[in-house]
């Protein structure tokens, strides 16, 4: 099961079915000529073309010339954009920290998330609640997110400040948080999990809403207590919803900016900068527009190759018949 | 009895534990709205004294504040309009079409899923550039319902592959055309799925912010995030007020949640779990 492209295998009738005879075709399979499916999708199509698809391929176009971003790109420069991002330590930095934001969401936020998902699902009081206010805010824009902890986090005068002040292990963040780039990654990282925990909480919430109860009763039957039940059980029936959070934290990450745009703008010395950062401040801010394109193709790819191998080779069952299966019923 | 009280008083004792994480930053902004910049910087954990009315008046009777808000809300309205119109009549096409090239023409779509929409900023604005959208409300709205397309079209798609086929044959047969079979059948029972797209629309379209950056450039049509990083820009040092502006901010998007809550979680999750 790939994405690659693929049409309909099966066997369908010389004769594209007129609209009388439909009710001779078995039930919910009347084979129709394309036409008239086409205006259903049209306005779609349309819609994806010019503003999906086109662009990347505009990325790819103006990637190949040095280009200040007014007028036609002329200065054809090949590779060249490429090979100085390549060398580029700022773009490798970007890699890095995008790494290391990952691999904290997957070994912290993921975790934590999934207990809590595990505690607020057992029936007690004031359940619907909590649930709501985890989820409170992943609702707000990362802008009011990054707005807000901005000031929490201010050195000095913030209530970060205040609060750790005087205690020992974390006293010593105290003045630091956004403003010294030792800190600053990690600040980062407890912003995001405040705003995106709680969408995590509440797929695994509906995960679990899916584990029949017979199953879990019958391993508690056999003997198993909470811990092997949790091991043996809800685990690897919540695996796909796991794979699908591990997936959408990394497509996070790749493309984290309002957070960062807002909170740091990528500093201090580039220590919160992430890959759509970099290509704001090439392409906005210094008009290097293709050395910008040559930053979003290098996403796009990255995505798209991370993408495609995790659906090879971890999504595959999950996904039949939602994303890469069209019929579905075959 | 005893130890199953205590179990459950760990239990919540633990919740309130990790929520208040969650709850305080909340608290202290809405708290701190209330201070001069002064007592926030000063006392930040204490209660304002005397309690300051005038930041959260004063940003509500100030034009931009509610012009930002009207952006944002006509933004949000016709992006979902345009999603789920051209997702509707698609997904119909995917569900109850077998057409060459549907597979192709799904995957495509669904494809689109993992395209970040931050990949195609750049070159989006060069394109609406040419078009002439910048600074125009359809420069946002285009790409945004363009991006929306991938995951409304696959919940629409299984839920319209739900409704059996007899009811469009029926319907067929007592002389309804397709599009009507559509229009007058389809979409009326499927007012739950589109609901749950549409309320996933408007919190995407809200909370957008690198798009209307780019494209909104001209104050007359920021939207609700643009507004705020212009006004803490503006305001940098003064961060009570900043404060009482996010707070404001707010107020729609929650109350918008507590009113869609079901619709908007259906929604993630099947999104979630379905692709």
């Amino acid at each position: 099961m790939t994405l690659s492209a693929t049409t309909d295998d099966r066997p369908r009738p010389a004769v594209r079915a007129p609209r009388g005879r439909a009710r001779g075709a078995p039930a919910g399979r009347r084979l129709r000529g394309w036409m008239s499916a086409t205006w259903f999708l049209l306005p779609a199509l349309l819609l994806f073309l010019f503003f999906v698809l086109v662009p990347i391929f505009v990325a790819f176009y103006t990637s190949l010339f040095t280009w200040g971003g007014f007028g036609r790109p002329e200065d054809f420069a090949g590779l060249d954009n490429y090979r100085k991002l390549a060398g580029d330590p700022v773009f490798r930095g970007d890699l890095w920290r995008g790494l290391v934001l990952v691999v904290l969401s997957i070994a912290v936020q993921l975790p934590v998330a999934l207990g809590t998902a595990v505690l607020l699902n057992q029936r007690m009081r004031g359940r619907a609640v909590y649930r709501a206010v985890f989820f409170a805010p992943y609702i707000l824009s990362e802008v009011i997110a990054g707005v807000l902890f901005g000031i929490i986090f201010l050195p000095g005068t913030g209530l970060a400040d205040t609060l750790v002040g005087d205690l020992p292990l974390v006293g010593g963040l105290a003045g630091k948080w956004f403003s010294d780039p030792s800190t600053a990654l990690p600040t980062l990282f407890a912003v995001m999990t405040w705003k995106y925990f709680g969408f995590h909480m509440m797929i695994y919430l509906a995960g679990l809403q899916g584990i029949p109860a017979e199953v879990l009763e019958a391993a508690s039957i056999d003997g198993a207590g909470p811990w092997r039940r949790f091991r043996g059980v809800t685990l690897p029936l919540l695996a796909p919803t796991l794979r699908i959070s591990v997936f959408l934290s990394v497509i996070g990450a790749i493309q984290l900016f309002d957070l960062v745009w807002v909170t740091t703008t990528g500093g201090p010395t580039n220590s919160t900068e992430t890959m759509a950062v970099t290509m704001f401040q090439f392409g906005f801010k210094r008009y290097q527009m293709g050395y910008a394109g040559a930053i979003s193709v290098a996403m796009f790819l990255i995505s798209m190759v991370f993408s495609l191998l995790y659906q090879r080779y971890a999504l595959r069952r999950d996904l039949q018949g939602a994303v890469t299966s069209a019929g579905g019923r075959r | 009895m005893r130890a199953g009280l205590a179990r459950s008083a760990s239990r919540h004792a633990l919740v309130w534990a990790l929520g208040s994480f969650i709850v305080v930053p909340l608290l202290y902004a809405v708290v701190s709205g209330f201070k001069t910049t002064g007592a926030l910087t000063t006392d930040p954990v204490g209660l304002p004294s005397p309690w300051k009315v005038s930041n959260y008046t004063g940003i509500l009777s100030s034009g931009d504040f509610w012009r930002q808000i009207g952006n944002s809300v006509m933004i949000a309205v016709a992006t979902t309009l345009l999603t789920v119109a051209a997702s509707a009549l698609a997904a119909f096409a995917f569900a109850r079409y077998a057409f060459r090239g549907r597979e192709f023409f799904f995957t495509l779509f669904a494809a689109g899923l993992m395209f970040p929409p931050a990949v195609a900023v750049l070159p989006l604005f060069v394109l609406l550039r040419s078009f002439g959208l910048l600074d125009h409300p359809l420069g946002v709205i285009l790409p945004q319902a363009a991006f929306a397309l991938p995951i409304t079209i696959i919940i629409l798609r299984s839920f319209f592959r739900t409704i059996p086929a007899e009811l469009e044959e029926a319907a067929i047969m007592d002389g309804c055309s397709r599009f009507g079979f559509f229009w007058r059948i389809l979409l009326p029972m499927a007012r739950p799925a589109l609901g749950t797209v549409s309320v996933l629309a408007i919190v995407t379209s809200w909370n957008n912010f690198f798009l209307p950056l780019l494209v909104l450039a001209d104050p007359k049509w920021q939207t609700i995030p643009v507004g705020i990083q212009q006004f803490q820009g503006q305001y940098s040092t003064n961060y009570a007020l900043v404060i009482a502006y996010i707070v404001l901010a707010m107020v729609p998007a929650i109350a918008f949640y507590a009113v869609a809550e079901r619709q908007l979680i259906g929604g993630l999750t099947a999104g979630a779990t379905k692709g």
